[in-house]
């Protein structure tokens, strides 16, 4: 750093070799880019290989790279659930439906009041909730599968979708609780004390500021809970009667099975993956504004 | 405060306390009742299988969380480059933390099936190599696992710390490169002590769900061969609705509470002090 000037390579020397540095950047982070398309693509594809192909149950990679005569009959034979194990596929993808709504709707309502009860209602003592909130991670939620089995028998819930969404209600809520705090901080309080001032009561204060000036964060916990309920199999599998049954438990309990019409079962998989991505695109804007602020208040 | 203010906040405070007084204090209480016979735990020691369990849930965890999160950090600065194809491969390499898990795992099942899979099909018809049974092999089969784990997960880390990236002034680097600290050493020294907190913060939250990840072990590897490859998690569910002991399941997965109990402490611990910086 500290060389005499006269010792310094000439300035086209040094501009060359700047060149040269940002080029090999440039090929660098072209090359990353293919390596993580192919990463993140890859299982993805071979979905898409399995579903497009004629055959039932055909999972062998024959070495093409597209099915040789792609066909939609796997597709057609979910839509019109005249495949094996899928002759209950809408009843099935309804039953996830309802679970995966409620779940998010649940997760925001409960997690928001306690949040706003938390951070703005000045409640003494307010940080024993989000303690509680965060002790419920102590235990991770497939842990607990066995007692879970045996209350749900005492509350009467087993076997019906409730059990699953009530299971599902308290494992998002803490996280939902930690991100609504982290960024109720960016709302300043004077908001609420101008309102009060004006005469508006607790209620008025959750509906009209709160929830409003809160919409990024809850978009995001939206999102999470509803990943949440959608990912899940194990609390399905155990807890839902056969009436009851998902997707999600169908296809995992038949994951070893090699009859199975795998290209009807692919084509499945590939329906029922899209809601959530739905959801996810609709409200993008909102979680990529509340994920930002909420790296800043950490 | 008022006293019907008091009286709202504990009203708006009723929905969650219901929550976690019904399903999280009532099942962990029976929990812990159910796991309190000290013989639970002889017969845990006795396992050979639940030995080989404890090492495998540790790799699992300690490799899939730490691999992740660092490869995540590396790559939010990649996708922060402003570049328009960045942001499209962005779009892209989210896919996998919105997909459903339980399928994207089916998927990894049957692309490791062994020479039928899609993996092995494609290093023999580019390399002419022989893939592996992965399934057949312990090392192999917690390694399939560890890799579709971070295929799913790395997505949503990558986003929580290129928003935090995101937040920091230009200004700094600016600065950091007039003191000689350019590409790595800007890394070493803004970046990273920047993000230290969050970065802790999160390593922490993950290890906690991931200890609990159920669907990728049973799933990718199935456990198998022969359970060398289950974690605590599917080995619980194993001993209590396959082999019908409930109670040894639960003692199963109790015993990673020396674990986990240092783990929530550390969390709660940051969050606040976090709470305070600001």
């Amino acid at each position: 750093m500290n060389r005499p000037l006269d010792r310094l390579p000439p300035m086209s020397l040094l501009r060359r070799r700047n060149r040269r540095r940002r080029t090999l950047t440039e090929v660098g982070s072209v090359m990353l880019g293919v390596v993580l398309l192919i990463w993140s693509l890859l299982p993805i594809y071979n979905m898409l290989l399995i579903a497009l192909d004629p055959e039932e149950g055909e999972i062998e990679f024959a070495g093409n790279l597209w099915p040789p005569e792609p066909s939609l009959e796997g597709f057609i034979d979910v839509v019109t659930q005249e495949a094996r194990y899928l002759e209950d596929f809408w009843n099935q993808f309804g039953n996830s439906l309802y679970i995966g709504l409620l779940t998010m709707v649940l997760t925001v309502l409960v997690g928001s009041m306690a949040s706003f009860t938390v951070s703005r209602l000045r409640l003494s003592n307010a940080s024993l909730l989000t303690n509680a909130a965060l002790l419920t991670y102590a235990i991770p939620a497939s842990f607990l599968i066995v007692p879970y089995y045996r209350i749900m028998h005492s509350y009467g819930l087993f076997g019906g979708r409730w059990a699953v969404i009530a299971a599902q209600v308290t494992f998002a809520t803490p996280f939902a609780i930690l991100i609504l705090q982290l960024y109720a901080r960016l709302i300043p309080v004077e908001l609420d004390d101008a309102a009060r001032v004006d005469g508006a009561s607790p209620v008025q204060l959750y509906l009209r500021i709160y929830l409003p000036l809160m919409t990024p964060a809850l978009a995001v916990v939206a999102v999470y809970a509803l990943l949440l309920a959608w990912n899940d199999y194990l609390y399905q599998a155990v807890l839902l009667s056969v009436q009851n049954m998902t997707v999600s438990v169908t296809q995992g309990q038949l994951f070893t099975d090699n009859d199975a019409p795998w290209n009807a079962m692919m084509a499945a998989a590939i329906i029922y993956v899209l809601p959530p991505l739905a959801v996810l695109f609709a409200l993008r804007r909102w979680v990529a504004a509340s994920l930002a602020m909420t790296a800043l208040a950490t | 405060m008022h006293g019907s203010d008091f009286a709202w906040a504990v009203a708006f405070a009723v929905p969650y306390a219901t929550v976690f007084c019904a399903f999280v204090v009532y099942p962990v209480g029976y929990a812990l009742w159910m796991a309190g016979r000290p013989s639970l735990y002889a017969d845990l020691i006795a396992d050979r299988l639940y030995l080989s369990t404890v090492v495998n849930t540790l790799v699992f965890v300690g490799l899939g969380v730490n691999i992740k999160m660092f490869l995540a950090l590396l790559l939010s600065g990649f996708f922060l480059r402003p570049r328009g194809w960045i942001r499209i491969l962005l779009a892209i390499y989210i896919l996998p933390w919105a997909l459903a898990a339980v399928q994207t795992c089916i998927s990894f099942h049957w692309m490791l099936i062994g020479e039928q899979g899609l993996v092995d099909g494609l290093l023999s018809a580019l390399f002419g190599i022989d893939g592996p049974l992965w399934f057949n092999n312990r090392w192999l089969g917690l390694g399939s696992n560890v890799i579709a784990y971070i295929w799913k997960w790395m997505p949503f880390w990558t986003l929580i710390f290129l928003a935090a990236r995101m937040t920091i002034p230009r200004v700094i680097y600016d600065a950091a490169e007039v003191d000689g600290a350019t590409g790595p050493g800007s890394f070493v020294h803004v970046t990273f002590p920047l993000l230290a907190n969050l970065y802790l913060i999160c390593t922490l939250l993950s290890t906690l769900w991931t200890l609990g990840d159920f669907t990728t072990v049973y799933l990718v590897s199935g456990g198998g061969p022969a359970g060398a490859t289950e974690v605590l998690a599917t080995l619980g569910f194993r001993y209590a609705f396959d082999a019908s002991k409930p109670a040894l399941g639960v003692a199963a997965v109790m015993s990673g509470l020396p674990v986990l109990i240092p783990i929530v402490l550390l969390l709660m611990r940051r969050l606040h002090t976090s709470e305070l910086q600001l």
